[in-house]
């Protein structure tokens, strides 16, 4: 049977090839095999280099991503972009000159536009005296590592359109995810594992507003669905159906599928259709699965120090802090993207109160995360990314007071976070006016920071591409978009 | 090992096992000309290469210049392109030249230089004349195919084989023998059922067949159509397509009942309705004159789409995304077009205007009906419009509890105020406390009974016939183009109407209706309707469409394989009035659909997709079929048919881990979650993992077809899923019912369709016996095998978990998850 090797490596790839519909150009894919990696670029294209890894345009910064998505998006105000002079306008209607007569949600429409200052203390930390809130406390001990982008923007102004633009390109449902995008263009780093894990948190501090998270987050839209995220359970099985079930264990399962083996080989050798040999490469790599996915989740063999580092949220699954862990575990073992989910920023009213819970949640673990990959070496070449899908309004929702306040939706401004894989550190880009209102300087749009990542993987976002509904289709769409040279070290 | 080489026949195949004999096959060989065709060659080249500056879109048109048309202003003959004359053509010099800064397409619009071979094409093109062709899809198929006197009914069917044996032969290839019966049986019964034949219908269809192939072959044909599970099965692939589901997609992802629209799609296949009238009732079935209530149901496809439930969003934005997802539908479902493309400006490369799309817009833009989701206004998963079918009883027994809701509302009333009459007495009293005492008691049991009354209202209401609908405003929206596609950015007024390259659109008011629209889209001069359709049927039975993008016949999609076949499939389609039973029976009824899948690698590699139909059909099945057939050949498949979606089991947390209310899933119980997959419930949040990781789409976009990977994933899913496994214990316990040497057989048969050969049959016995072992040796694995299952000794338990995992490699198979 040592000659179905061959077969994998001879046949299954070209097959592969054919079967996914893709022509030569942009065609890419994940392989079965160690270390095997497929060109978005191709031979054929005048601008081919053969030194590069295969996929890339260019010699890349990152290697992999780590993405971690604040869903329902956080406070810019009140934890990033720091704006002092509103404490004396407390109260005061936001100038029209400023609101521009935007669009709102359907939430504050027609209500009085009244200014609510953060209640929280900022001070400047790092070589660079970034300013930060003592809400991160922590994660102010690695603003030398971070770039802050405070001018981020994006047209959604709600959760679900936001999201999906955020992780897609496109609000409307239907396109590929960033982590399938990369997938498909760069194929797989590993034998054994996803290329893209997908990791929700289970719980949170925030209690409002709760948003929903849906599978086309992590989809690969009209990408073939190889390439999709695999969203990893918090309980049982980290990946559905990789347990056997009861009444079957591992020396039978081997058995079982030995014979499978032999069968479908024989049946090769009648039908002559090659997908069989990729359904038995493909049986042997869930086998191989079994074992290689809880060595990866299982983190008894953690140092205490490194578990400490995490904070105590860690032992418990399903907590951004064990998911931080297990995420740092993803990029030793080169899963090219890995993303958290961590909800309930959706602070409409007691940002304050819900506000500081969940800056515990994520302060320690985050700070930890870069801590833990830079000792490890492997925060040169990570790309790590903390954003929510949008901002929040500087005038109040509900209540308030100057200690209690909510804040609407805001698509206009907010902030992003980015570290390691070619990314400056201790460093700002971009600035809103007076009131985190409006972007004045380097803005930057959802699709400049996507254009940004893949030019740090070594991706031209512009040949990244596949072809569907007529269109050569990208994760930047067709609007204009820009890498963002000036965040580059 | 040699079984596929002598399979193969590299001859002409003229002389077919059961030839109808219909068709004159004297005519000339491979009618391949030199000469260049604009609408195969050319186009789709200078549409993915240059329309895009050089294209219908006039904003985003470079240099004046436009090479989708020979005339007018900006046209390409006299400008950049002289006919006859290349060197005298500046689009030869561009795409020919070296220079970075003069060859087009220009190195900063990411698209490939011309290859050699493709500027040759241009260049034999120009040299010709440079004559432009209205697009393939966009004129009125036409018939080529001259047949004898003797055609007899089957003339589809041979017309089928003629067409394709005429490609074949013109490349130096030939059909493929026949394949085996049982092959047959199992390809047929899946394609048109979606669920593989009993061995009883095995053993009947082998004795008809070794009687009379042709015979026993229609026969079989015939009653497989007739068969209630046609229409599920057809339904299916509807579904996909319409983006059916039983949740709104957006936010908290309420429930949505769309039921009654999908049992009428079931029944319609089943009826086997004309699709045109299929189309029409979809498109306009409220508009008919004292509609049906099927016409009625079937505008429930204006409700498929995306809807977010009322609070965060604008109502006006949600109002045009529904519109737009609306219109989407029916470019993808009807018109095989991207229409979508042009909302914000005009399409890149078809003829459709920006003010084309919004004049589209414009007939499904009037619809009465709140643009969000109001829980308080929801009955049962249905939002207004909506129709109510209730039964005499059902119209009594809602009276009578509304009675009893009504008295319980004004009992409660009554009590409420006495007691704040007692509590408004000062004195304390012992006789007063009691009182109070008894009345809280009284009021919590009055709560009681308007809950259970209540509960039981819901679930009579629950049993009604009741359909989301179409229904226009009375006096029309005004329709505007937005500019750039934004909902807050009004342009010009648009009236309702059609794209001007195709048909115009009859009417007889001053504002045409949907109803207008419907009629134009069956209309006999719409190019499109028909041959949309007719290549989503192929699709079902060769796995791609002669056109292989079926959501998209303009210029950016793939050309036929097939242009005449095409188009005379389409053409018998509609004179047969828009029989889609009629068709399919045609297509499965060639010998194309009847060839063997079997080739040498090699073979299957040069035509991996099998566009040239040069041996028979061989894919994966669908997540549907996957499924369903392990219920049914392990005896667990619950026929009944339509109501209310099913809830089988799927792995915990799934639904909790991205809700936003924290739903959790509660799977069913009992016979419901035996039944056939279209009745799983679809949470377009997170659909069923057993459907999504075969490829199953969300449902969140319209898809004519569908992504066929193999993936670990998917190994794992099929290894380890539990009700599969269960599935197989129960095939494996009646296995043990039979005589020992019966067993194999039994199983292998009931589940492949075939019989094991002697290398198969040794194989699973070492199996057997290696597994055996393994459970003597730890019986206490094999009793959790056996869990639920009555047996008293651990050789029992431990032969049947065996057999369970004999069963379970069965349903492994590389053969057993593909249509051979």
């Amino acid at each position: 049977m040592s000659d179905l090797h061959d077969l994998d490596r001879l046949s299954s790839r070209r097959r592969f090839l054919m079967n996914s519909g893709m022509g030569l150009g942009a065609s890419a894919l994940g392989t079965l095999l160690a270390g095997q990696q497929f060109a978005s670029a191709s031979p054929r294209d005048p601008r081919y280099d053969a030194t590069l890894p295969h996929g890339c345009h260019h010699a890349p910064r990152a290697k992999r991503v780590i993405f971690l998505f604040m869903a329902g998006a956080p406070s810019q105000i009140d934890l990033f972009d720091y704006k002092p002079d509103l404490v004396k306008q407390f109260r005061k209607p936001l100038p029209p000159s400023v609101s521009m007569g935007q669009r709102v949600t359907a939430m504050t429409r027609g209500r009085e536009q009244l200014i609510a200052p953060s209640k929280f203390k900022f001070a400047q930390k790092g070589e660079n005296g970034i300013w930060m809130s003592e809400l991160l406390p922590h994660l102010s001990t690695q603003v030398d590592k971070l770039c802050f982008i405070d001018s981020m923007h994006t047209e959604s102004i709600n959760h679900d359109p936001g999201k999906t633009a955020f992780s897609t390109g496109s609000e409307i449902p239907g396109k590929p995810s960033m982590g399938a995008w990369l997938s498909y263009g760069l194929g797989t780093l590993n034998r054994d594992l996803p290329d893209y894990i997908v990791m929700p948190s289970a719980h949170w501090s925030g209690k409002v507003n709760v948003q929903a998270l849906y599978s086309r987050l992590w989809g690969s839209g009209f990408l073939p669905s190889k390439h999709q995220g695999t969203s990893f359970q918090t309980t049982r099985d980290p990946v559905l159906f990789l347990s056997n079930p009861e009444g079957v264990n591992s020396p039978i399962r081997r058995r079982m599928l030995d014979s499978l083996k032999e069968l479908n080989a024989k049946h090769f050798g009648q039908i002559g259709d090659p997908e069989i040999e990729t359904t038995i490469a493909q049986q042997e790599m869930a086998f191989r699965m079994q074992s290689s996915v809880p060595d990866l989740t299982d983190i008894s063999g953690e140092t205490k120090e490194t578990l400490e580092m995490y904070g105590p949220e860690v032992t418990k699954p399903g907590s951004y802090a064990r998911n931080c862990l297990l995420a740092r575990r993803m990029a030793e073992h080169d899963v090219r993207f890995v993303q958290l989910f961590h909800r309930g920023w959706d602070h409409h009213s007691k940002l304050p109160e819900n506000l500081v819970g969940q800056c515990r949640d994520v302060d320690q673990p985050t700070s930890a995360l870069l801590q833990d990959l830079d000792q490890r070496g492997l925060l040169k070449d990570t790309l790590v990314v903390f954003a929510g899908e949008f901002g929040r309004t500087v005038f109040g929702q509900g209540k308030l007071t100057k200690d209690d306040y909510g804040r609407d939706h805001h698509p206009r401004c907010f902030t992003a976070l980015l570290a390691g894989g070619g990314i400056k550190g201790g460093m700002r880009y971009g600035m809103t006016d007076d009131f985190s209102y409006n972007v004045v300087e380097d803005g930057v749009h959802v699709r400049d920071l996507h254009a940004t990542m893949l030019h740090l993987l070594g991706v031209d976002h512009a040949r990244l591409t596949f072809p569907f509904q007529g269109l050569e289709q990208r994760l930047t769409g067709v609007e204009p978009s820009r890498v963002v040279n000036e965040i580059i070290a | 090992m040699e079984n596929w080489k002598t399979r193969v026949v590299a001859l002409v195949v003229a002389l077919i096992v059961f030839s109808t004999g219909s068709v004159t096959y004297a005519e000339p060989v491979g009618e391949v000309s030199d000469e260049v065709s604009y609408n195969l060659d050319i186009r789709p080249l200078l549409s993915s290469k240059c329309f895009s500056c050089h294209g219908p879109d006039a904003e985003g048109r470079k240099a004046g210049l436009r090479l989708d048309q020979p005339d007018g202003d900006e046209g390409s003959h006299e400008y950049a392109i002289v006919p006859g004359d290349v060197d005298g053509s500046e689009v030869w010099s561009r795409i020919a030249s070296d220079d970075p800064d003069v060859v087009m397409p220009p190195p900063d619009s990411h698209l490939k230089t011309l290859s050699k071979d493709e500027q040759q094409l241009i260049r034999r093109w120009i040299e010709a004349g440079a004559k432009y062709e209205k697009h393939w899809a966009f004129v009125p198929p036409k018939k080529t195919v001259e047949l004898d006197d003797r055609v007899s009914s089957n003339s589809t069917a041979a017309t089928i084989d003629l067409l394709v044996r005429r490609q074949l032969r013109a490349k130096g290839l030939s059909s493929s023998l026949p394949a085996d019966a049982r092959t047959l049986v199992r390809r047929v019964t899946l394609d048109l059922t979606g669920l593989p034949p009993t061995r009883q219908e095995i053993r009947s269809f082998l004795a008809d067949y070794s009687r009379s192939p042709a015979l026993a072959w229609e026969q079989l044909v015939d009653d497989l159509l007739a068969r209630p599970q046609y229409g599920e099965h057809m339904a299916r692939h509807w579904l996909d397509l319409v983006r059916f589901a039983d949740t709104n997609g957006m936010h908290k992802d309420f429930y949505r009942n769309h039921i009654a629209y999908r049992d009428w799609v079931i029944r319609s296949f089943n009826e086997n309705l004309p699709y045109d009238d299929f189309v029409k009732y979809q498109l306009a079935g409220d508009l008919y004159e004292a509609p049906t209530r099927d016409q009625l149901v079937a505008s429930g496809f204006h409700r498929l789409h995306l809807i977010i439930d009322r609070g965060t969003a604008l109502p006006e934005e949600s109002h045009f995304k529904n519109v737009l997802d609306r219109v989407t539908a029916v470019g993808t479902a009807f018109m095989g077009l991207t229409v979508q493309c042009a909302q914000c400006h005009d399409h890149k490369f078809d003829p459709i205007s920006q003010k084309d799309f919004y004049s589209l817009y414009a007939f499904f833009n009037n619809i009465d009906a709140a643009s969000e989701t109001h829980l308080p206004e929801v009955v049962d998963g249905l939002q207004q419009p909506f129709v109510r079918w209730p039964t005499s009883e059902q119209t009594a027994r809602l009276a009578a509890l509304d009675q009893d809701l009504a008295k319980l509302d004004n009992e409660s009333k009554q009590v409420s105020k006495a007691m704040k009459l007692l509590q408004e007495q000062t004195s304390e009293s012992e006789s007063r406390e009691r009182a109070i005492r008894a009345i809280e008691e009284w009021q919590s049991e009055l709560v009681r009974q308007t809950r259970r009354v209540r509960a039981e209202r819901l679930s009579v209401e629950r049993t009604v016939d009741k359909a989301m609908i179409m229904k226009e405003r009375s006096d029309v929206r005004e329709t505007r183009v937005l500019v750039r596609g934004q909902y807050d950015n009004p342009g010009e007024i648009v009236q309702r109407g059609t794209p001007e390259f195709l048909p115009p659109l009859k009417t007889d008011r001053d504002i045409p209706s949907r109803m207008d629209l419907a009629e134009w889209f069956v209309a006999e001069s719409n190019p499109l309707t028909a041959r949309v359709a007719v290549n989503r049927f192929w699709q079902l039975f060769f796995g791609a469409g002669l056109v292989k993008t079926s959501e998209d016949f303009g210029n950016q999609g793939t050309t036929p394989s097939h242009p005449e076949l095409l188009d005379e499939l389409t053409i018998s389609f509609v004179e047969s009035g828009w029989d889609i039973k009629s068709l399919v029976k045609q297509i499965v009824m060639s010998e194309t659909y009847r060839q063997s899948s079997h080739a040498s690698p090699e073979r299957f590699r040069a035509d991996a997709e099998n566009r040239l139909l040069a041996r028979g059909p061989r894919y994966r099945l669908d997540a549907e079929i996957i499924r369903d057939q392990i219920l049914a050949t392990s005896g667990s498949l619950n026929r009944s048919m339509f109501g209310r979606s099913v809830k089988p089991p799927q792995p915990d947390g799934l639904w909790k881990a991205v809700s936003m209310t924290g739903e959790r899933f509660r799977a069913d119980e009992g016979e419901d979650i035996y039944r056939r997959s279209i009745y799983t419930f679809w949470k377009r949040a997170m659909p069923p993992p057993q459907m999504t990781i075969l490829n199953a789409p969300i449902r969140d976009a319209c898809i004519a077809r569908r992504e066929r990977t193999n993936t670990p994933t998917q190994a794992l899913l099929l290894l380890n899923e539990p009700e599969y496994l269960r599935a197989a214990r129960r095939l494996a316990q009646s296995a043990l019912e039979l005589p020992d040497d019966q067993r194999l057989t039994f199983v292998w048969e009931t589940v492949t369709t075939r019989l094991p050969d002697d290398s198969e049959q040794s194989i699973m016995q070492s199996l057997l016996e290696d597994l055996l072992q393994k459970y003597k040796d730890e019986p206490e694995v094999a009793s959790k095998m056996c869990e639920g299952v009555e047996l008293e000794s651990d050789p029992a338990r431990a032969e049947l978990a065996a057999w369970t995992m004999v069963c379970s490699t069965i349903y492994n198979l590389d053969i057993t998850k593909t249509k051979d």
